[in-house]
């Protein structure tokens, strides 16, 4: 059976996910998910030439809120649930790594 | 070896609605942190957003604004990556179908006009907010989910000057719109640019490098044209272009490296599940048509055309969409169109700067001030009591009463003013003889003591000519 | 109190005529639940003295005689927020997380006089056919229980099996309610996609997500839709049409329903006696009057690995609010952001999320979404119009629920692609968004056995209809498992 993850490709995925994969879990990962995506190729059989994606099953078309402003106020109960706060921020590690979006 | 350049610019717009994109929680800055977010802001568990139709309104607004195709069934995807003022993790935006579609700006450099085409433009939500200290960084989410209108450019714009004019012509587009208070200085209109040389003749783009985040058109103009010159050194010695973004030292004036990019970002689009598609309406549209202000641009043809002021009056009055509707008003009120452009750019103006607010946060009226323009047209004021009468406007009061109860009326009329004027001539025949020997100061002095019997209220354009003739009898 | 031999009449009548009070009918179920669950593992988070407290005010304002719900304790799975009551999704990234609101369908539910009695467990994030990936206990099947109770929403459907409530509420994305309910021999509907809000429901697979009624017979199902049902502000894709009364045509029988039975869903792998089970009910359906044909549903061998690429890929994207920064699980002893995002997840997460995760991580990633995400969108179109032509000759679909009646714990576990290919009956009806319920319909050695009815959109109504016809007719659903005698 040719591969059609390789245990890089698990890994890059990983980091995507922010996960962590164990070098010692790696192979196994790979062998299921090889194993699933195999199984997703299946779908090639199928002709879906001009086949519309199908992306949500709902009946509601074009429904929208009105531009009017509630506040929940819900700031403290939310600053009371996270897990580090100071100063009603969100407290984290210093973001060293500028090279997220940011804006 | 001759070059040539490609920019491409995204902007980002703020849009002033009343509530987030996705939740109703209020757009306002400026109150303590995360005071205006709920359970949705945060990416609670179990959350779902909802589209504010006021956004829509807004995007189909500026999509028209700038002659662009409005697509009549968009949706919204998620924007994958991690970040700590992305809540969802996710940004909803728009990629697969933006709610409009080649737009284009007209610009005018060196009397050259040139269309910079639009490729897209489509809505989305801010992100929150990070700042940074030694051993932390904090987030505030107040600004996750206010509403965005990210406009992309064509690669048609072929140098900074071409981009700075693209710049300016979009903010007052949509400044005129009234979607937005387009400013750099507030953050509601940022802008990302991209910049590629290639050898004049060559057909593919060169590699591409992106700056971020300026925060001044002229800084925009000054980064490109240091990264155009530094791009044609680099190759010119025989180096290459890497993908990377950089960033624009203010101090310097010099671009440096931020980042190399490797390959591309990898955000993983789909389209939103949770949201239904959007269909919109041709009659949506032409009711959007019909209440879109008159765009900055035919409003200078009519003023230069019809109005017969200074092309330079007309840019300047057309700076924003209030001074505009304010000199229109004027007009429509009987004042000399001439006269109010030229209060508008030079008193007005001055005031606006000296005191740092905008013209519809200030007590000063289109009716005062076309009062007070009539006033002077007439004769009932001098232009120098006018400065007065300007400085009353200024607090909200009403120019006619106020000359009237302040006794400042011009003295215009001949039967009053030909008793003095006699007695003047006849006190000073030295004067009269300067005069008749061709001396023309002498008939400033005359002019001068008739001010001083009158406490300055006479005409000085009436006693003039009734000075000349009287001494020409 | 034991349900066994109960139903929302039986309670309803005895609350008004004040035979029983609601305080003492949730005192009586929380004790009894206290006895049975030790067994059973049904619960993660069982009420306190406030669910009394809210019952005895119930019975201050006195029990509404036109409410068949009012004062009737209710279970729901841990996947719907519960204001002040721990919600985990079975997650240990949600261990110690309490939310400050409801979730539409518990507030309907609170608003009708309801009590909630406790959460129940399920596969973490409702990703499983076991229950068995839960992060903090096994449920055991009260029918035998050495065996599963399905899921994902086992925690649920086995609540309502062993008598510990009359109705719960289960979430149901590839079969997540009908499954178990199957395994359990009670009766449990996904309804229609939009039929019930989602807010407050912790998102999977956000196209495909519904919550639904488990119950122990047709009438009481469809009398928990009713209060759950409608549209809702919160999520615009619950859908504005009016909702009908879904008791109201119970009792007009099948007569002249064409009903059809997809061959591909009889296909191989199908256990034996699931499948006399399904030709059994075939022959009840035609002797009350119906027809019953057979149709064919030809994509359906795709609609596995279809729905495993949209359910994962939204789920990745979905399960990436779990980053440690505002609320739950934030891994200690991080040196900067990076190691708090991937900590935090990979401590948090159990190895099938994991699984899944990054399943969908890659299906939509750069030079894979066309082969996969876009392919399995463009192949669930194919498999609605399936659906769709059905429905122009037919009134109803009857299908097998799930191909085997209840496995032994920890048979399954080890391998994903059986697990996976378990869902293939069910996770049809997700992807075209249709009504589908479960109904007890016989039994296959000594483990119940349920069909499944298959509705036109928002036809619910017609599969409350066929399903309370055969209920009627038959005993399944008053058979009730021996607790703690069989092992």
């Amino acid at each position: 059976m040719t591969e059609k993850i390789s245990e890089d490709q698990v890994k890059h995925v990983a980091e995507l996910a922010k996960l962590k994969i164990d070098d010692t879990q790696l192979p196994y990962f790979t062998t299921q998910l090889d194993q699933i995506i195999g199984l997703f190729e299946t779908l090639s059989e199928v002709d879906t030439d001009g086949v519309e994606p199908t992306s949500s099953v709902s009946d509601q078309v074009n429904v929208m809120r009105e531009d009017v402003a509630e506040n929940w106020h819900q700031q403290k109960a939310l600053l009371e649930n996270a897990p580090d706060t100071q100063d009603g921020y969100i407290r984290v590690p210093t973001i060293i790594d500028e090279s997220g979006e940011n804006e | 070896m001759n070059f040539e350049t490609t920019i491409g610019l995204e902007v980002h717009v703020e849009l002033k609605t009343h509530s987030k994109i996705f939740s109703p929680s209020p757009v306002e800055f400026g109150d303590t942190p995360n005071a205006n977010t709920n359970v949705i802001d945060w990416g609670y568990p179990g959350v779902l957003p909802t589209t504010n139709k006021g956004v829509v309104h807004d995007g189909i607004m500026a999509g028209l604004a700038l002659h662009a195709q409005i697509e009549p069934t968009p949706h919204f995807d998620r924007k994958n990556y991690f970040y700590p003022d992305n809540p969802k993790a996710y940004q909803i935006t728009q990629s697969e179908t933006p709610i409009a579609h080649d737009g284009w700006v007209e610009i005018e450099v060196d009397g050259q006009k040139k269309k910079i085409g639009i490729a897209e433009m489509h809505i989305e939500e801010d992100a929150g907010k990070n700042t940074h200290e030694a051993e932390h960084s904090f987030v505030d989410l107040n600004r996750q989910g206010t509403p965005l209108i990210e406009i992309v450019s064509k690669p048609d714009i072929a140098s900074a000057d071409e981009a700075y004019a693209y710049l300016e012509q979009l903010r007052q587009i949509i400044q005129f719109t009234g979607i937005s208070d387009v400013k750099m200085e507030e953050g509601s209109m940022r802008v990302d640019t991209n910049i590629s040389i290639r050898p004049v003749g060559q057909k593919e783009y060169g590699t591409k490098v992106e700056m971020k985040n300026i925060n001044s058109f002229t800084y925009v103009k000054k980064s490109l044209q240091y990264e155009e010159q530094r791009q044609q050194r680099e190759i010119m010695s025989g180096g290459r272009i890497q993908q990377e973004t950089r960033r624009f030292d203010e101090t310097t004036g010099k671009t440096e490296l931020m980042r190399v990019k490797e390959g591309s970002d990898d955000y993983r689009y789909f389209p939103e599940p949770d949201l239904p598609v959007l269909t919109i309406s041709q009659d949506w549209i032409d009711q959007i048509q019909k209440e879109l202000p008159k765009p900055p641009a035919e409003r200078r043809k009519d003023y230069v055309n019809e109005l017969g002021i200074t092309d330079y009056d007309a840019m300047v009055i057309t700076q924003t969409k209030e001074m505009s509707d304010f000199f229109d008003e004027m007009v429509q009120a009987g004042a000399d169109a001439k006269l109010a452009a030229n209060y508008l750019q030079g008193d007005v103006n001055a005031y606006l700067n000296d005191n740092q607010v905008d013209l519809q946060n200030t007590k000063i009226t289109p009716d005062h001030l076309a009062t007070m323009i009539k006033l002077i047209s007439d004769g009932t004021i001098s232009s120098k009591m006018a400065k007065k009468v300007f400085k009353a406007i200024t607090k909200g009061e009403e120019p006619k009463k106020f000359v009237e109860e302040k006794g400042m009326i011009q003295l215009s009329d001949p039967a009053k003013l030909q008793p003095i004027v006699d007695d003047v001539v006849a006190a000073n025949p030295q004067s009269v003889e300067d005069f008749h020997n061709g001396k023309d100061r002498a008939i400033g002095f005359l002019v001068g003591q008739i001010m001083k019997q009158t406490h300055g209220k006479a005409n000085p354009q009436v006693i003039n000519k009734m000075l000349k003739e009287s001494m020409s009898k | 109190m034991n349900y066994f031999n109960e139903s929302l009449t039986t309670i309803h009548s005895r609350l008004v005529n004040k035979e029983i009070t609601a305080k003492e009918l949730t005192q009586q179920t929380l004790a009894n639940i206290q006895n049975v669950d030790g067994d059973i593992n049904a619960f993660l988070t069982v009420a306190d003295e406030a669910a009394e407290k809210q019952a005895a005010q119930i019975d201050e304002a006195g029990i509404d005689a036109d409410n068949p719900l009012s004062g009737v304790p209710v279970a729901i799975k841990d996947n719907m927020l519960t204001k002040g009551m721990k919600t985990t999704a079975a997650s240990k990234i949600l261990e110690n997380f309490t939310p400050m609101f409801d979730a539409t369908a518990v507030e309907k539910l609170r608003n009708l006089g309801t009590i909630n009695v406790g959460k129940t467990n399920m596969d973490e994030f409702a990703m499983g056919g076991s229950t068995e990936n839960s992060a903090f206990k096994i449920t055991h099947n009260p029918w035998d229980t050495t065996k599963v109770p399905g899921g994902s929403s086992g925690g649920s459907a086995a609540a309502v099996a062993a008598g510990e409530v009359l109705a719960a509420l289960g979430s149901d994305t590839g079969g997540s309610i009908r499954q178990p309910a199957s395994f359990n021999g009670v009766v449990g509907m996904k309804p229609t996609y939009g039929r019930v809000s989602r807010w407050g429901l912790i998102a999977f697979g956000s196209s495909l997500d519904q919550i639904g009624p488990i119950t122990r017979n047709v009438q009481d199902n469809a009398t928990v839709l009713n209060a759950i049902a409608g549209h809702d502000s919160h999520d615009l894709t619950s859908s504005t049409k009016e909702v009908p009364d879904f008791t109201s045509s119970l009792n007009k029988g099948v007569s002249g329903m064409r009903i059809g039975i997809p061959s591909e869903f009889m296909a191989q792998g199908l256990d034996d006696g699931v499948k006399q089970t399904v030709l059994a009910a075939a022959d009840e359906f035609k002797k009350l009057g119906a027809t019953v044909e057979e149709v064919s549903l030809p994509h359906t061998k795709y609609g596995v690995a279809a729905y495993y690429i949209i359910s994962s890929s939204e789920a990745s994207s979905n399960l990436q609010r779990f980053d440690g920064i505002r609320y739950g699980r934030r891994a200690k002893d991080v040196k900067n952001l990076e190691e708090l995002y991937v900590k935090s997840r990979s401590e948090g997460f159990g190895d099938e999320v994991k699984r899944r995760i990054m399943l969908g991580t890659f299906s939509l990633s750069a030079g894979f979404y066309d082969a996969y995400f876009k392919k399995a969108a463009q192949v669930r179109t194919l498999m609605n119009n399936d659906f769709a032509k059905v429905f122009k000759d037919f009134d109803l679909i009857l299908a097998p629920t799930a191909p085997t009646p209840a496995y032994g714990i920890g048979e399954d576990v080890s391998d994903p692609m059986t697990m996976y290919m378990n869902d293939v009956l069910t996770l049809p009806v997700n992807l075209a968004g249709l009504p589908g319920m479960s109904i007890p319909a016989g039994f296959s050695k000594g483990l119940p056995v349920g069909v499944q009815l298959i509705g036109r959109p928002y036809d619910e109504l017609t599969v409350y209809q066929a399903g309370n016809a055969f209920e009627q007719d038959t005993d399944f659903n008053q058979q009730t498992p021996k607790l703690g005698g069989n092992n």
